[in-house]
């Protein structure tokens, strides 16, 4: 199979950075530049910067865009002001999850929505399959460099290269006087920003986060990142034939807000519960890191799931996983063990996120 | 930058080294291995007293995004490993050929040593 990775603006960058790359969601994306453990603790005690300009934006407008909305997202656009943004899943008609992404409020009838580099072509086919009359829907992934600056200096460093503008609050939307677009989210559990400009003006932008003092992070940081906090990816940890509720996301459900394509099997999951939950399991002792498919075993000795996402925190210095388990097994404080070629790691359940501070 | 190879060490294809010293053959993973691995967060180490053969995956040395099988460069008995790197495993990316050392085995069949690659193979295998 031949497929054509795509590149990224930014890709001359990462090369004279020296960072590596690998193929990720059909994208050369740099995997680390000098080393996984320095970009995660940058992240954590300083501020980064990731390339993340393969992820996609798509703009919805069209008076009635919002009651659209509301019908493909969970949660309720409708409770978004202007500038305003929240984290929200796309399902199939069975519940399972599509995609999850950031829908922000741009204007009255204006929306942007932040999805998944893996996911731009379905889900566009897919919110485009589901189009009423009078919504406008347009896919400019590519024509945005996206960057994201993470890490408790983000906000100084965004201050001192825009003294003229406003960093937006949490999950809030801000366009700069030079016409980027800021968002204050990210991927990490560090207050930051994602910051989308024409793909052109891309490598400057990036150079001048760079000379600001931002430490280039790939994603093997970014994934160590986010599973710290127990944020799902999607294709591991997300996926169409399972449901937010058993993903744990069931604060991203607006289940009283009207009807939306998988809310029926929601519904009935929220009262009656989940076979299986998305649980977090934290080893008890030092092993091997957990990985991705690596078996889950009950203390009587039966498989019981298999590692959605695993790695060895670089903070707490210990294996953290996710996986789904049979909901009796989902109750903090639960021994199992997580079988790694052949050797049992003891371990339990642990409510996410993993990181616990602030 | 380039990668340092001692020598006085006989290396695998696969970025192993070894120092022979009598029979007994002390293993390790060499500074381009560790630098392509970068940070090194466990190392799986062998029973003492198990016995492999040449190419047998004998250790596991894994950084934060990928486990890597490390190969017995020759046949025989594996007859001491290195606790230090158990502890402290990015002691193989600070010092491969020393501190950082992952087992040592009784050498069967001295000839399969003539059968690795030189400093200069080496070398010439990873440019």
């Amino acid at each position: 199979m031949t497929e054509e990775v795509k590149r990224t603006p930014l890709e001359a960058a990462h090369l004279a950075l020296g960072g590596k790359l690998v193929p990720f969601a059909g994208w050369l994306m740099p995997i680390q530049y000098t080393s996984i453990l320095n970009e995660h603790a940058a992240v954590r005690n300083d501020v980064g910067i990731f390339d993340i300009s393969h992820m996609g934006q798509f703009f919805v407008t069209g008076s009635a865009s919002c009651a659209w909305l509301n019908r493909m997202l969970t949660n309720n656009v409708a409770k978004l002001g202007l500038g305003e943004g929240q984290y929200t899943l796309m399902l199939n008609s069975s519940g399972g999850v599509i995609d999850d992404l950031i829908v922000y409020r741009t204007g009255e009838s204006t929306f942007l929505l932040v999805v998944n580099a893996s996911m731009i072509d379905e889900d566009f086919s897919w919110l485009q399959e589901h189009l009423d009359d009078g919504i406008e829907l347009r896919n400019e992934s590519d024509q945005w460099a996206g960057m994201a600056v993470q890490g408790p200096n983000s906000a100084a460093i965004f201050q001192a290269i825009f003294p003229e503008d406003t960093l937006p609050p949490r999950n809030g939307f801000a366009t700069t006087a030079a016409g980027a677009i800021v968002c204050r989210t990210g991927y990490t559990g560090e207050d930051g920003f994602e910051f989308f400009c024409p793909a052109e003006e891309g490598i400057a932008a990036w150079d001048k986060f760079l000379d600001a003092g931002a430490k280039p992070c790939g994603l093997g940081a970014r994934d160590t990142l986010r599973l710290e906090m127990g944020y799902p990816l999607n294709g591991n940890d997300l996926s169409p034939n399972r449901t937010p509720i058993e993903a744990g996301l069931g604060f991203f459900v607006d289940l009283e807000k009207g009807d939306f394509t998988g809310r029926e099997i929601l519904a009935s999951q929220k009262t009656g519960g989940t076979e299986v939950k998305l649980v977090g399991i934290q080893y008890l002792e030092k092993g091997a890191p957990p990985r991705s498919h690596y078996p889950v075993v009950s203390q009587t000795g039966n498989v019981i799931g298999e590692v959605a996402s695993g790695v060895l925190s670089p903070t707490l210095m210990t294996g953290i996983a996710m996986a789904y388990l049979p909901s009796e097994f989902a109750k903090p404080g639960t021994l199992l063990s997580i079988d790694v070629r052949g050797k049992l790691c003891p371990a339990q359940v642990v409510k996410k996120p993993f990181l616990k501070k602030r | 930058m380039s990668k340092s190879i001692p020598t006085d060490l006989y290396y695998n294809p696969s970025h192993e080294w070894i120092r022979l010293e009598g029979d007994v053959a002390t293993v390790g993973i060499t500074d381009h291995a560790q630098a392509e691995l970068t940070d090194v967060v466990y190392v799986e180490l062998p029973s003492v007293g198990r016995v492999v053969d040449a190419g047998d995956p004998s250790a596991v040395v894994e950084s934060v995004k990928a486990a890597s099988d490390i190969y017995a460069p020759v046949s025989g008995e594996i007859v001491e490993v290195n606790p230090e790197v158990e502890n402290d495993p990015s002691l193989v990316n600070t010092d491969p050929y020393g501190k950082g050392w992952i087992f040592k085995m009784l050498v069967k069949n001295p000839a399969e040593v003539d059968g690795m690659l030189s400093p200069e193979a080496y070398e010439s295998h990873i440019s």
